[in-house]
């Protein structure tokens, strides 16, 4: 089966502050990040003719931030399932380019967290808001959202055996990634981060324990940031100013608390066999996976889930390096410092197609030789009650 | 005092007869009147069929820990100072997974395990308020 060439990643922008104290919005990082994605793409601000954002940045909504911007989009998206909204972004993107609905989609996304200082991990699970029956029979507990993730892992090393040493080397490799990235290193430096510097297995496990069995160095940092992504049909990928990265396989999939349930399956156990039906390539083939590391949970669960190895059987797979960009094994993971170790404003997912496209073009700071392939796998919601897992395949020609 | 735990919070159609049931110490789920499916968190509608038609029952309260987490660090004003605690998923026998508090227990991260028996434990929260299903080791 060929390769789907229909819509393409033309244009990105990361914006590259971490701290942006009170000097840019939410808002005028999507605006700032848009201009500079269409300038990466060699397009103009009215060649955009379709918007997707999650809307809920500042409260205007999916009308105010296409008014925002000043477009009069023929598309407006405002899928909202978390950290993984962009890979349903992009899904949905090549599907209307596909239909012939929209030429060029710009994705964006912008966050504060970390200068509103939003207790993302150890406030309540649920946060604030209006009562709903998810608040009534959750809140109570006391369970924070890394607590949610360490029943997860807790629960894998129950059912599969995995260690602590095996969760513990997917942080290694992806701190060593993020100390070859000067904007990863200017994060951790800016966050205040205690040892700017590669880390050991030993380091991840002397790092205090803040919801028992997830140690410090397991989770993500609380960042400002955001950026823009522009996906164009193949007609204007064509012309754009840098070689187009196809989307070539998409798939979406919701995962709740259950019944009787396995906690240790995810979302994408769903999504990612579609995203590689769709994409008709196989994990083995994939040069460059980009997990959400909201925490190391997360990406084992990913790993197994989207068929790179079987279930349970993770904790081998991400040992001896096999995740280093230099590695012979495939795939690298996260090469940008991921989550944990370069940018994580509350919602990661825009920052998976980024790296994926910079992989392709040949412009990572841990540039994997050759690569081809490509997959960005968003994890949003909470992996250990409902979260939706969204896979985005990606290729270069 | 200790600052209140976050209360549920009325009106919320789906789970108040839940909530009720707690000021009588009982712990309550649905099971489907057309295809029997259990019904669990507390729904008007059956999650497998669609059916408006079901049955409230009282669970035993007994049951195993499915997974669990021992929180170490809370924001959270009444849980903040409480120490080291522990949230779990209990599967109860019935066939529903609650989301709830080990207690009972000397030290939370080595007393506590994976498909350990336990048995319910109420905590109430105030006169004539909402009781907090908690589970301690059978
Ligand atoms: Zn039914």
């Amino acid at each position: 089966m060929p390769q789907d060439r229909t819509a393409a990643i033309v244009g990105i922008h990361e914006y590259p502050l971490r701290v942006v104290g009170s000097d840019i919005s939410a808002l005028q990082i999507k605006a700032a990040s848009a201009a500079k994605a269409l300038e990466d793409a060699g397009f103009a601000w009215k060649d955009v003719d379709a918007v997707y954002d999650t809307g809920s940045d500042q409260g205007i909504g999916g009308l105010g931030i296409s008014e925002y911007f000043g477009f009069k989009p023929s598309i407006i998206d405002n899928t909202s399932v978390g950290g993984s909204s962009f890979e349903f972004h992009a899904n949905h993107a090549r599907r209307m380019i596909e239909a012939g609905k929209c030429n060029l989609a710009l994705i964006t996304y912008g966050s504060t967290s970390h200068s509103d200082r939003r207790a993302i991990g150890t406030a309540g699970a649920t946060g604030g808001g209006p009562s709903n029956l998810f608040r009534n029979m959750e809140d109570p507990w006391g369970l924070t959202l890394i607590g949610n993730y360490a029943m997860v892992k807790m629960r894998h090393k129950f059912q599969y055996g995995t260690t602590d040493e095996q969760f513990a080397a997917i942080s290694v490799a992806t701190r060593r990634h993020a100390m070859r990235n000067p904007e990863a290193v200017k994060a951790m430096t800016d966050l205040e981060f205690v040892g700017v510097n590669e880390i050991s297995v030993a380091d991840v496990l002397d790092s205090r324990t803040v919801a028992y069995p997830l140690h410090l160095l397991e989770c993500c940092m609380v960042s400002d940031g955001g950026g823009a992504v522009l996906v164009a049909s193949a007609e204007m990928a064509r012309n754009a100013r840098k070689k187009p990265v196809w989307i070539i396989g998409g798939g979406e999939a919701t995962k709740y608390r259950e019944n009787g349930g396995d906690i240790t399956v995810s979302a994408g156990a769903q999504s990612g066999p579609v995203a590689f039906q769709d994409a008709g390539v196989s994990p083995s083939e994939i040069d460059i996976l980009m997990a959400y590391d909201s925490f190391t949970i997360t990406v084992m669960c990913m790993i197994e889930d989207l068929g790179f190895c079987q279930k349970g059987e993770g904790g081998a797979f991400v040992s001896d390096g096999r995740l280093d960009y230099d590695n012979p094994g495939k795939p690298a993971i996260n090469t940008d410092g991921g989550g944990l170790s370069s940018n994580h404003p509350g919602a990661r997912g825009i920052f998976l197609l980024m790296e994926a496209t910079r992989q392709l073009r040949g412009e990572s700071t841990s540039q994997v030789a050759n690569a081809k392939l490509a997959v960005a796998v968003g994890n949003g919601g909470q992996l250990g009650s409902r979260h939706a897992t969204g896979a985005t395949i990606l290729a270069a020609d | 005092m200790a600052p209140l735990r976050p209360q549920p919070a009325f009106p919320e159609n789906d789970t108040q007869p839940f909530w009720d049931a707690t000021k009588k110490h009982e712990l309550t789920y649905q099971t489907c009147d057309r295809c029997n499916e259990v019904i669990f968190y507390p729904r008007r509608h059956c999650t497998s069929c669609g059916s408006d038609q079901n049955t409230w029952h009282v669970s035993q309260g007994l049951g195993s820990v499915y997974t669990f987490s021992v929180i170490m660090q809370s924001r959270h004003p009444a849980f903040k100072d409480l120490g080291a605690y522990a949230v779990a998923y209990v599967d109860l026998d019935e066939g529903f997974r609650i989301m709830t508090n080990i207690v009972g227990i000397q030290d939370p991260t080595t007393d506590i395990q994976c498909g350990m028996r336990v048995k319910l434990r109420w905590e109430d929260q105030g006169d004539g308020e909402v009781s907090l299903p908690m589970f301690e080791p059978a």
